[in-house]
């Protein structure tokens, strides 16, 4: 009466076939959560509207990014580094999900099936890659909403959300690793703590030019601050960028910051999920 | 035939200066109950890890449904279900959609998932709450849904990591009978626990292990031997009379009588237990005595639990 689980072939293509199939099963079980849930999706996206709110709207008016007097075009400046917080922001969201899977028993039960074991951290990938996707349409829709606009041309545009969700795909990486190394989801809660300088210490909402020095460079230099500064140049809104390689190389510095990062956490996330074994 | 579907010689494991698992043993008959009894942090769930491949180990070797577990870790994968500590289903899809899910994990077509779905809600009783969100379930539905969950394909080998914890008791009940229907179907199951009247009710034989090592692996029947034999017991109605029923109680004994003055009782160990009752009971009557309570007393799995344990920290000490 007993059944087996099918095993792959032992051939590259069958082992391949398999692993997209658990991807694709623990995507679906994403979307199944998004469709259920839509409220804490909305909630999700309570604290980026806030913040357009607030920065627009509340410190905006004394803000003067472009030299041109405070509020001039301040939400031109201010809502492509809302984009980038957003996306800089969501790998919380991403070890959260992880720290609760942990937590639950939930990547141990799949650890002990006949799965592509890695499908908890890839599906994961894919499934809040698409989320930001989403998160950045309905934000894009808000923007509009409050006056601002893409000066570029479609493909300009196009490509400007295609960097933000580069950098979201980056970070999910980071995600992960934190959601593997903190004791459970309380924990995971606090990284907002992390989140938050990281978020905000760049050119989000103001030119890091205007900050102290040693911030500027450090807000210069953040991996955040590159992709709000190439986006505005996609997006034709104000840059404001200062001297520093990266801002002078903003869409380079766009691309070269999530490789990087990709570089460092996917291997630390891949040792973190082997060594659960430990 | 009876076959071994779990077995483990001088397993080990160590975390820096601390041994989890010292040098343990245990074997399990196919379509059996093993039950792995003893305090917390006596090894019990580290065994569980080690045996569903989630953990690796320092010594010794072990095989699961016949496979190596770690040259064959996916063999084994293949024929285990694994039901650990904390409920492993996702409350924000309904039971159907759980079982679907895990389903397709376990390769099998939509189709098939569906189908074995709607088997394991009857099977578990969860048929009336199949589309419901598991967040809105009993703690006692929650862990049928998770059992129900690793036993999708039907696994030779099922390992539950104290399954009734912080159940209530009619949470308890269900999930004792859904395992005891499983080993009748043949599934051999291991399972931790440190809830002796559990390990009595479902188990074909207790391993008592604590410091990594098992102390006694036994049948519960055996395990209750060990402590001796039955005793005979008469409480006094009137204390006064306690002297008179010491001798009636010494009559029949096959130990040492003892007179416990707080509780106005006389008991002795005896060997043949009905007869003695009924000699007891006769001469109680036969002289005129009436007395509040006269019975057989087995000792209780309990006792045998914890002067195995209290041994190995007496032990522990030296």
């Amino acid at each position: 009466m007993n059944t087996l689980a099918p095993l792959p072939d032992e051939t590259l293509a069958g082992r391949l076939k398999w692993t997209l199939h658990d991807y694709r099963t623990i995507v679906g079980q994403e979307f199944t959560h998004l469709w259920r849930q839509p409220v804490n999706f909305l909630w999700a996206l309570g604290f980026p509207i806030v913040m357009v709110l607030l920065f627009v709207y509340v410190f905006g008016s004394a803000m003067d990014v472009t030299g041109e007097g405070a509020g001039v075009d301040y939400v031109a400046y201010a809502m492509p580094g809302m984009f980038a917080m957003t996306m800089a922001f969501g790998f919380t969201n991403t070890a959260w999900a992880v720290a609760e899977a942990k937590e639950k028993g939930f990547v141990d039960r799949v650890r002990s099936m006949p799965m592509a074991s890695s499908a908890v951290v890839v599906g994961r990938n894919i499934a809040d890659t698409i989320h930001a996707a989403i998160d950045l349409f309905v934000l894009f829709l808000i923007a509009l909403a409050i006056g601002w606009r893409s000066d570029g041309t479609f493909w300009e545009t196009l490509g400007a959300f295609a960097i933000l969700l580069w950098l979201r795909f980056a970070l999910i990486w980071v995600g992960v690793w934190l959601g593997l190394m903190v004791k459970g989801v309380e924990q995971a809660g606090n990284l907002f703590a992390i989140a938050f300088p990281f978020g905000m210490v760049s050119s989000v909402f103001t030119p890091p030019e205007l900050m102290p020095g040693w911030l500027g460079a450090i807000a210069a230099w953040n991996p955040v601050s590159a992709t709000a500064t190439a986006i505005r140049e996609l997006f034709g809104n104000p840059v404001a960028a200062g001297n520093s390689w990266p801002e002078q190389h903003a869409l380079m510095a766009a691309l070269i910051w999530p490789v990087i990062i990709t570089a460092i956490f996917l291997p630390l996330a891949v040792r973190r999920f082997r060594n659960l074994g430990r | 035939m009876t076959t071994t579907t779990v077995e483990a010689v001088n397993l080990g494991k160590r975390y820096k200066d601390t041994a989890a698992l010292d040098g343990f043993d245990i074997s399990a008959q196919a379509g059996t109950v093993l039950g792995l009894l003893g305090p917390n942090g006596a090894g019990k769930t580290t065994t569980v890890r080690i045996l569903t491949t989630l953990l690796r180990f320092d010594t010794g070797s072990a095989t699961v449904a016949g496979f190596d577990i770690a040259r064959d870790a996916r063999q084994v994968r293949r024929r285990i279900g694994l039901t650990g500590q904390q409920t492993a289903v996702d409350e924000v899809l309904t039971a159907r959609q759980n079982l679907v899910l895990f389903g397709r994990l376990f390769r099998l077509t939509k189709a098939r998932a569906r189908e074995r779905a709607d088997q394991l809600l009857d099977q578990f009783g969860l048929r009336d709450a199949a589309d419901r969100q598991a967040k809105g379930f009993s703690g006692g539905m929650k862990r049928r849904l998770d059992l129900a969950a690793s036993m999708i394909l039907a696994p030779q080998v099922l390992f539950l990591d104290e399954p009734t914890t912080g159940l209530d008791p009619s949470g308890r009940r269900e999930v004792w009978d859904a395992v005891s229907g499983l080993a009748a179907d043949g599934t051999t199951v291991v399972l931790t626990t440190h809830y002796l009247d559990e390990a009595d009710r479902l188990c074909d034989r207790i391993a008592v292990i604590d410091h990594g090592r098992n102390l006694v692996d036994d049948t519960p029947a055996g395990l209750k031997r060990r402590m001796g034999a039955d005793r005979l017991e008469i409480v006094a109605a009137d204390p006064a009379d306690l002297a008179v029923l010491h001798g009636i109680v010494a009559a029949v004994a096959d130990g040492e009588t003892a007179t416990d003055e707080g509780a106005s009782s006389v008991s002795a160990p005896v060997k043949e237990p009905v007869a003695a009752l009924t000699a007891a009971a006769t001469a109680v009557r036969d002289q005129g005595l009436t007395v509040a309570d006269i019975g057989l007393r087995r000792p209780t799995l309990d006792e045998a639990f914890l002067e195995l344990i209290g041994t190995t920290q007496k032990e522990g000490q030296q």
